[in-house]
């Protein structure tokens, strides 16, 4: 015999009434629910409000529980490099001559750079960063890739501002709470940032594919002229992102476009640096305007 | 006369205990986002969904239906997903348990975790679709290494929630 189950309340008005009321809680829960996916549609800034206020009550925890995290990943990878000492040391005694020749050519280009924007007064002005904070936690589960940063509009962090390491582009916060901001990472799914091949400025759009890697189209149409090994920058083009930050290098070479891998390791990075929104410059004033 | 300091005759465990172990438990699962690692893919199974489809497996009455609400509001606080989205999903899923449990009335191991794997999957492809509708464009098949995993944890978690069960009811 089956056991005596309350989902089963036999002739008790009580019981039958409050089994029914159970269930109709949960269908209006869950159209409830519905409900806030679809505000999560149609009024993101709204949903995302609401959503950074919980975020914001439990960053502290993920904030300590990210620092021992990175203490544990540098020592296991202090032993593993105690292992392979000696190739690696190899290896860097040919890096470090690549570098040095790269160095020199850096500093002629530097000099030659100079001389060229002084021939055409161009100016540039680029604002610092200006919040460095600790990405402390991601969403491992979901097929979203957020990053939480532990620093919100208390710290001046505001919506839509470029975050990046060192080496290079992370993501754009997309939600700000008092004390913790989320952050897109650019290997999401839905992010999308305007890049250019470093040496000529071929244009291109990245495109996040939500495993870790980029996808770069080119923008012109025909074959697709980026290779192996080629390194992007952002290009500045529609703003949010400022020129010149590093976003990946080009991994696979495929027909309509290259698949990239971001050159800030989300893995590895700690700290993270949150830029000013970059609004590009207007253009320029055309000559007969500026005579008068 | 005195009783043995360790008799579990006529001792019932508090009420506190037996209610809020399973909650917690599921709780602490869906608190595996605030873990210090920056994952670059999703990877991770959503464990509080697994805690919380082991205990309802494990005990059928353990809750009634609307549990899924406060559980899956929890997990959306954390997981990236949007507000409401687990709120709905896991209270569809218990539903649906529900009305399984008048069909199936005995059920062994293997069927039972046939039940979860396909639920588990089901809920991640609806994940997928409810992120489709807020901007994300992520490839189905990237969530194969995670759908695998997480069908595979599913009897790992059982065997732990089975085991704090014990401790709960003694």
């Amino acid at each position: 015999m089956a056991p005596p189950s309350p989902r089963r309340p036999g002739f008790s008005r009580r019981a039958q009434y409050s089994l029914f009321m159970g269930y109709v809680a949960a269908i209006v829960g869950a159209l409830a629910g519905l409900l806030l996916i679809v505000t999560a549609r149609f009024d993101p800034t709204g949903h995302a409000a609401l959503q950074s206020f919980f975020t914001d009550i439990f960053s502290p925890v993920s904030s300590v529980a990210r620092s021992v995290g990175a203490g544990i990943g540098s020592a296991s990878e202090e032993v593993g490099a105690y292992f392979d000492a000696a190739s690696k040391n190899r290896d860097m005694k040919r890096q470090l001559d690549a570098a040095r020749r790269d160095l020199i050519t850096g500093k002629n280009d530097a000099l030659e750079n100079r001389r060229l924007k002084r021939f055409v007064h161009l100016v540039e002005r680029l604002p610092k960063g200006i919040v460095t904070a600790r990405l402390v936690s991601s969403t491992g589960t979901s097929s979203r890739r957020y990053a939480i940063l532990a620093a919100g509009s208390r710290d001046g962090v505001v919506n839509g501002q470029p975050v990046r390491t060192l080496d290079g582009l992370i993501g754009r916060i997309v939600q700000v709470g008092e004390r913790s901001a989320r952050v897109l990472l650019i290997i999401d799914g839905g992010n999308i940032v305007p890049v250019r091949r470093v040496p000529d400025g071929v244009p291109a759009i990245a495109y996040g594919l939500g495993d870790g890697r980029i996808d770069l189209r080119p923008l012109a149409a025909g074959t697709n002229p980026f290779k192996q090994g080629d390194v992007f920058v952002t290009s500045g083009t529609g703003g949010i992102y400022q020129p010149g930050i590093p976003v990946a290098i080009g991994i696979k070479h495929n027909r309509e476009g290259t698949l990239a891998r971001p050159l800030a390791d989300p893995a590895s990075f700690d700290f993270a640096i949150v830029e000013p929104e970059f609004v590009s410059p207007p253009p320029s004033p055309s000559v007969e305007g500026s005579k008068k | 006369m005195a009783r043995h300091p360790r008799s579990r005759i006529g001792r019932t465990p508090s009420l506190t205990q037996r209610q809020a172990v399973p909650i917690i438990s599921t709780m602490i699962g869906s608190l595996t986002p605030l873990l210090p690692i920056i994952a670059t893919a999703p990877v991770m199974p959503p464990w509080g969904l697994l805690i919380m489809l082991a205990w309802r497996m494990l005990h059928r009455n353990l809750w009634p239906v609307w549990m899924g609400l406060p559980l899956g509001l929890f997990d959306d606080i954390f997981s990236g997903q949007p507000l409401g989205s687990a709120m709905m999903l896991w209270t569809i899923s218990l539903l649906g348990l529900d009305l399984l449990d008048r069909r199936m009335v005995w059920r062994d191991f293997i069927q039972e975790w046939g039940i979860a794997g396909g639920l588990i999957i089901a809920m991640l492809l609806s994940q997928l679709l409810v992120s489709y509708a807020t901007g994300g464009a992520t490839n189905p098949l990237f969530l194969a290494p995670q759908a695998i995993l997480s069908v595979l944890a599913f009897p790992l978690i059982a065997r732990i929630c089975a085991a704090i069960d014990d401790w709960r009811l003694r």
